[in-house]
């Protein structure tokens, strides 16, 4: 069918074409709400990857979770399941290992490519379509039915609540490990919580856009957002917005369209990224934020102490 | 006098075989400025860590405000050494204060803690620039946030961790100058690691030095001489006094010491 239409249509209309949208719009309806869910865990969850500096974590995670997911077709056991256990396992096998950064880069590096190739056999022994198959590497958007949708929210509620639940310590442990750990936060015992709900993020991703671009969702939409903002409460506000424009956004787009919707999505947010960036570039030549002239603070002072 | 807000009796730390220290007595009273020195290697850390309840002692006893010490205690506060903070982290000066707040409990946080961070803030000077990423201040700028984190949950101790570490020498001034001021207004015990001796001595009421051959403690005129030391390293050493300044020569950390001063 794609061969098809790519004979006698131009690419172009290949790329966006909105005809017979209303009707094809229901056939999306649980695509689109796994992607807003999605959206909202990898906003939160992409906050903290950036402040722990876990972006190639989330990658190495998300090959093993691609693995997990090819095993599962193989097997016939729920794809959805497989992709979790590909994830937590090596979540928790690089949170165990790779407490300090050159440990974890050096595990991740050696971790990757074994489930990825793990994943390709896996595909290459399956008897079934072929779409099925690029659909966990490059992302796929008809192939989600209920009880698919009905796993990624239970996955959202356990990860949303999770965060919710350390977010603060969760945030003194990245961003200051020293004084935290100086003020009894669990920094160790945190750093596997949270690889653990960041492998279930990845796991939902990997349905939805892949395991080859789950950082689309996962890193891009929190690092565009650390570049305007340096608030603890918009950073995730602006984080999730941008990851829900991308993912539903995308899904949208590519609804008409032959192409896989992983390009919409990858491409909005990178947009977003870009734009993100000019824009905190400008606010930091001027300083980022106008510091209060010390003669105010004085006069201040001057009335706290009369 | 009252009771010791920090009291070390016979503290003994060994890691295997091998002793950091041993026997060390220290009571230190509140609004006391106690300065612990010594060289590389000498255990000074370590001493903050076992304050911290991070690790324990082979032998005798701590106790802060007459307890054992324990992980997160509110009685201990906490100021590290400077570290280069990326521009891009997400977090203004006011942030971090927060953090020292309530950032060890659990929960999203549905409280407003504004007034109290402004506060703590305004006692160390950095209202200027309470809305600006950590990683845009500058190392001095970064201290003082770290002052007001650490006096956010009224500590009666003041654990102070090299935090003059990679500061120019007005900055080193300005920053023990302002821990200085802080005990005397809050009345908080002031436990200072460091092994730049000067910018600190003005103000050190007692120091305790740790060394390869065991330590001393006393008014620094006291322990600061020729003798105790080359006692305390079992190797020469040489304390020289000059414009109000004292140079420890002898053990290649305070030789190095006063090269950089030279610049």
């Amino acid at each position: 069918m794609i061969l098809a239409l790519a004979t006698d249509t131009p690419w172009w209309q290949r790329l966006v074409d909105f005809t017979n949208y209303g009707e094809l719009l229901p056939l999306v309806r649980n695509s689109l709400i796994a992607g807003a869910l999605l959206a909202l865990v990898g906003g939160l969850v992409g906050v903290f990857v950036m402040q722990r500096d876990l972006a190639f974590a989330v990658h190495g995670v998300s090959e093993l979770s691609f693995a997990g997911a090819a095993g599962a077709l193989l097997f016939s056991i729920d794809v959805t399941l497989g992709a979790v256990l590909g994830s937590l396992v090596a979540a928790l096998v690089i949170g165990l290992l790779g407490s300090r950064a050159r440990d974890r880069n050096s595990i991740i590096g050696v971790l990757m490519p074994f489930g990825l190739g793990l994943g390709v056999l896996a595909l290459a022994l399956y008897p079934g379509r072929a779409a099925n198959k690029f659909g966990l590497l490059t992302g796929q958007i008809v192939a989600v039915d209920d009880a698919r949708v009905g796993a990624m929210a239970v996955i959202t509620v356990i990860v949303v609540g999770g965060l919710l639940l350390v977010w603060r310590p969760l945030t003194f442990a990245s961003v200051d490990p020293d004084v935290a750990a100086a003020r009894g936060v669990p920094t160790r015992a945190l750093s596997i919580v949270f690889m653990l709900l960041m492998g279930l993020a990845v796991a939902m991703a990997v349905q939805v856009v892949g395991a080859l671009l789950v950082l689309s969702l996962l890193i891009t939409p929190a690092a565009a957002a650390t570049r305007i903002s340096a608030s603890p409460i918009w950073v995730p506000v602006l984080a999730v917005v941008f990851a829900e424009v991308s993912a539903v956004g995308g899904i949208l787009l590519a609804l008409g369209s032959s192409v896989p919707i992983s390009p919409y999505i990858t491409t909005i947010s990178f947009v977003i990224y870009l734009v993100c960036r000019w824009v905190g570039r400008r606010r930091r030549q001027r300083g980022w934020v106008r510091r209060v002239e010390p003669s105010v603070v004085l006069a201040e002072a001057g009335a706290v102490a009369s | 006098m009252s009771a010791p807000v920090l009291e070390l009796t016979d503290a003994t730390l060994a890691f295997g075989d091998r002793a950091v220290w041993s026997g060390v007595d220290l009571a230190v009273q509140g609004g006391e400025f106690v300065t612990v020195l010594g060289p590389n290697g000498s255990g000074k850390t370590s001493l903050l860590r076992a304050v911290l309840g991070q690790v324990a002692l082979t032998r005798g006893r701590i106790a802060v405000l007459g307890r054992p010490p324990h992980r997160g205690s509110r009685s201990v506060g906490y100021v590290p050494q400077q570290r280069i903070v990326d521009p891009a982290t997400p977090v203004r000066a006011r942030d971090l204060v927060r953090l020292g707040v309530d950032g060890d409990r659990w929960g999203p946080g549905h409280h407003d803690h504004r007034a109290r961070v402004d506060e703590l803030l305004r006692a160390v000077g950095a209202t200027e620039y309470a809305d600006v990423p950590v990683g845009m201040l500058s190392g001095g700028e970064q201290q003082r946030v770290r002052i007001a984190q650490a006096l956010a949950s009224d500590p009666a101790v003041l654990l102070c961790d090299e935090p003059l570490l990679s500061l120019d020498i007005r900055r080193q001034h300005e920053v023990t100058a302002l821990i200085d001021a802080t005990r005397r207004v809050t009345g908080t015990a002031v436990l200072f690691v460091t092994h730049e001796v000067n910018p600190v001595l003005p103000y050190t009421d007692r120091v305790l030095y740790l060394a390869p051959a065991g330590h001393a403690s006393g008014v620094p005129d006291e322990v600061l001489t020729s003798q105790r030391l080359t006692a305390l390293y079992g190797a020469p050493i040489d304390v020289i006094r000059a414009q109000g300044r004292v140079l420890i020569v002898g053990d290649d950390l305070h030789t190095h010491h006063i090269e950089e001063e030279d610049e």
